[in-house]
């Protein structure tokens, strides 16, 4: 069996973020950069498949700058066995346009179980493997906490609002990954030095003849607004005049 | 941190790195933060090492990571540092452990040890199962080991060993000690031998009362009457050269590892400037505290770069020991200096567990002294500078 995880590269939510001149982009330029998480648990639940015999090759693929062969290491550093890197401005792209990469790339590969994080922790838009399973016309289980594989069927153990919910999809299936599906390994020292020597194969958009006809416009960012130092004020009267007065709360 | 930027970027070591060098500290860096952290404070105080964490230490491939074959990852000298600098972030201990193992126990066995030795014990240090350590020091004989008092003499097919070493890190924990000996009669060589746990006449014991390097296991060895078959010999490690070998090696490691320290001490000690308001405002708007602050950061930012550098000399086979002791020296000394500092600037609070600094500061005064004292590294560097030997 052969599963496809994907793996997108995201800035560091630490960081100090600051946005261009007109406010279009947000500089990532100075931001460290590595494996949105639930990818990395994507990942982590495809390499425990294999090494429990049911899968027996794990593809990691990234659509990103060529910055992001360093979290595509990573992957392969973890375990993954191969590596594809569609190279793309990755601000040239919006979720319909990943999910439309990913469809061509899938008739490419033919995995039949595809892992991905079921979100990117930056944008948190949570689209690309819903739309992904729609173009393939694939099942698909989201948020997924436990996955099982037996007779060419994955059995998700999925969580749900106020409970969990158990889907059994026939293969090929997307699933992705919830925090508690399983807790990433780091990536070892000779899983590092093996995974400079795995494949990683490089390909452009137009290779995989998609059109790059981005449908969401980013129109503008916004920086939260500073927060205020809190006031301390010396009695009720006082709170109260600045409810109905300053804050026109009352 | 709290401030503007991270260190790593005040440092502006990053571009001097290779990407899996990189990687190799990120995922040291989250191990030690997840699993090494939360249980070091209770180790230090109970006086032990967190063996818990021995396993996943192996795991990660830290063990031996620097050498080649017999199931070790094989990484660059630099990465090989950058994973004690992160260790030493938490404890000095942690990065102890690991730099007896790979660099003093699992290198002397390595490079002089025979073939069998080699593939009956080095497979098991790098997963962690066995567990090595290095007896040169002895309770007389610290910074002059030359006149070593343990001896061995030669008994038909056999060796017969006595006397005791002190200080050994691993000691009580080892499953197989490294010992250093002098022959008696003929040559009066120096010999190495690997002495298994359990051997007849042979003991470790714990050394009670240490204020340093308390999550680290320290203790003596005891030899009396070890008879050891020629087979325990390591048949390449002859003459005084040999464990002089493996410190020069480990205290690349060491000198690596304890800017990871100063590192820790120069962030926590800008969190809590900032933090921390006396006469009205944060103790990081004195401009005392922020000349303290750049002094920490200039020592840390120079180790580094010598750091790196001189890792990729050992790589090249350019390192002379002139400036592995170079390195040892200086590094040690501004960890040191930066954990005073910083122990300073957190002021009551500083001299609490809970405040990690002190830790830091008691432990580095051990790797001031381990590896070759600071005074012996100056007059290794005197005697380079004028050749004229001091000690
Ligand atoms: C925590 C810890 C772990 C250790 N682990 C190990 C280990 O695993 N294996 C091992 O073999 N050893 C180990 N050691 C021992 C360590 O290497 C020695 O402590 C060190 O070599 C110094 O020896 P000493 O303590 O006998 O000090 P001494 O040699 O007695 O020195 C005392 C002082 O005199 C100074 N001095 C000595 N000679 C001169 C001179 N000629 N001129 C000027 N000043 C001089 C020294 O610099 C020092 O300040 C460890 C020590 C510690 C504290």
């Amino acid at each position: 069996m052969k599963i496809l995880t994907t793996v997108r590269r995201v800035p560091d939510l630490d960081a100090r973020f600051s946005l261009n001149g007109d406010k279009t982009e947000i500089d990532t330029e100075a931001l460290d950069h590595k494996v949105n998480y639930f990818d990395e648990v994507a990942v982590e639940e495809a390499i425990r498949l294999k090494e429990k015999g049911v899968a027996d090759e794990i593809v990691s693929v990234c659509i990103g700058s060529g910055n992001a062969t360093k979290e595509l290491r990573t992957a392969l550093a973890m375990g993954a066995d191969r590596a594809i890197l569609v190279e793309a401005d990755e601000k040239t792209l919006d979720p319909y346009l990943v999910a439309a990469i990913l469809a061509k790339l899938v008739e490419k590969e033919q995995p039949d179980l595809i892992i991905m994080g079921k979100l990117g922790v930056d944008f948190e838009n949570t689209q690309v493997p819903q739309l992904l399973a729609g173009m393939l016309g694939w099942p698909q289980a989201t948020f997924a906490y436990s996955t099982e594989i037996c007779d060419s069927k994955v059995t998700v153990g999925r969580e749900v609002d106020g409970g969990t919910s158990t889907f059994r999809l026939p293969l090929p299936a997307i699933v992705t990954a919830d925090l508690r599906l399983n807790e990433p390994r780091f990536p070892s020292l000779p899983g590092i030095m093996k995974a400079k020597r795995k494949p990683l194969d490089t390909m452009t958009i137009e290779d995989l003849g998609v059109a790059l006809e981005p449908r969401v416009k980013t129109v503008r960012f916004e920086m939260p607004p500073e927060r205020e130092a809190g006031v301390i004020v010396a009695d009720v009267a006082e709170l109260i005049q600045k409810l109905r007065d300053e804050v026109k709360a009352i | 941190m709290s401030g503007q930027v991270s260190i790593d970027e005040l440092i502006g070591w990053d571009s001097l790195l290779t990407d899996d060098e990189k990687e190799v500290r990120r995922s040291v860096r989250r191990f030690v933060d997840s699993q090494c952290m939360p249980r070091i404070t209770d180790a230090f105080e109970a006086g032990r090492f967190p063996e818990e964490v021995v396993a996943g230490i192996a795991d990660l491939g830290l063990l031996g990571a620097n050498l080649h074959g017999y199931g070790c990852a094989g990484v660059s000298s630099v990465a090989y540092g950058l994973a004690c600098h992160e260790l030493e972030a938490c404890d000095s201990g942690l990065r102890s452990f690991v730099s007896v193992q790979t660099s003093l126990a699992m290198y002397a066995i390595l490079t002089f040890g025979s073939e069998a030795q080699k593939q009956r014990w080095l497979p098991q240090m790098a997963a962690g199962k066995v567990i090595g350590c290095f007896g040169l020091t002895e309770p007389d004989h610290g910074s002059d080991p030359g006149s070593m008092a343990t001896y061995c003499v030669k008994d038909g097919d056999h060796w017969l060993l006595n006397g005791s070493k002190m200080w050994i890190t691993n000691a009580q924990s080892a499953d197989i000690s490294v010992v250093w000996a002098r022959e008696r009669g003929g040559a009066g060589r120096i010999l190495g031998f690997l002495v298994e746990k359990g051997t007849e006449g042979f003991e470790a014991v714990g050394i009670p009362h240490k204020l340093s390097m308390k999550a680290s296991f320290t203790g003596g060895l005891f030899l009396n009457d070890v008879r050891l078959p020629e087979s325990s010999r390591m048949p390449e490690g002859v003459g005084l050269k040999a464990p002089l070998m493996c410190l020069n090696n480990a205290r690349f490691g060491v000198a690596f590892g304890v800017v990871g320290a100063a590192r820790d001490c120069l962030e926590r000690a800008v969190a809590y400037s900032l933090e921390r308001k006396q006469f009205g405002v944060p103790l990081a708007s004195k401009q005392l505290i922020q000349a303290q602050l750049a002094e920490m950061l200039s020592d840390i930012a120079k180790a580094s770069v010598l750091s790196v550098h001189y890792g990729r000399l050992k790589d090249q086979g350019k390192l002379k020991p002139h400036h592995v002791s170079l390195l040892k020296r200086n590094n040690c000394k501004i960890a040191l200096d930066a954990a005073r500092t910083a122990r300073s600037i957190l002021g009551a609070n500083g001299i609490t567990t809970d405040h990690h600094v002190i830790r830091h500061a008691v432990n580095l005064e051990s790797t001031y002294t381990y590896e070759g004292t600071n005074e012996i590294h100056s007059l290794v560097l005197g005697e380079f500078l004028t050749g004229i030997k001091a000690y």
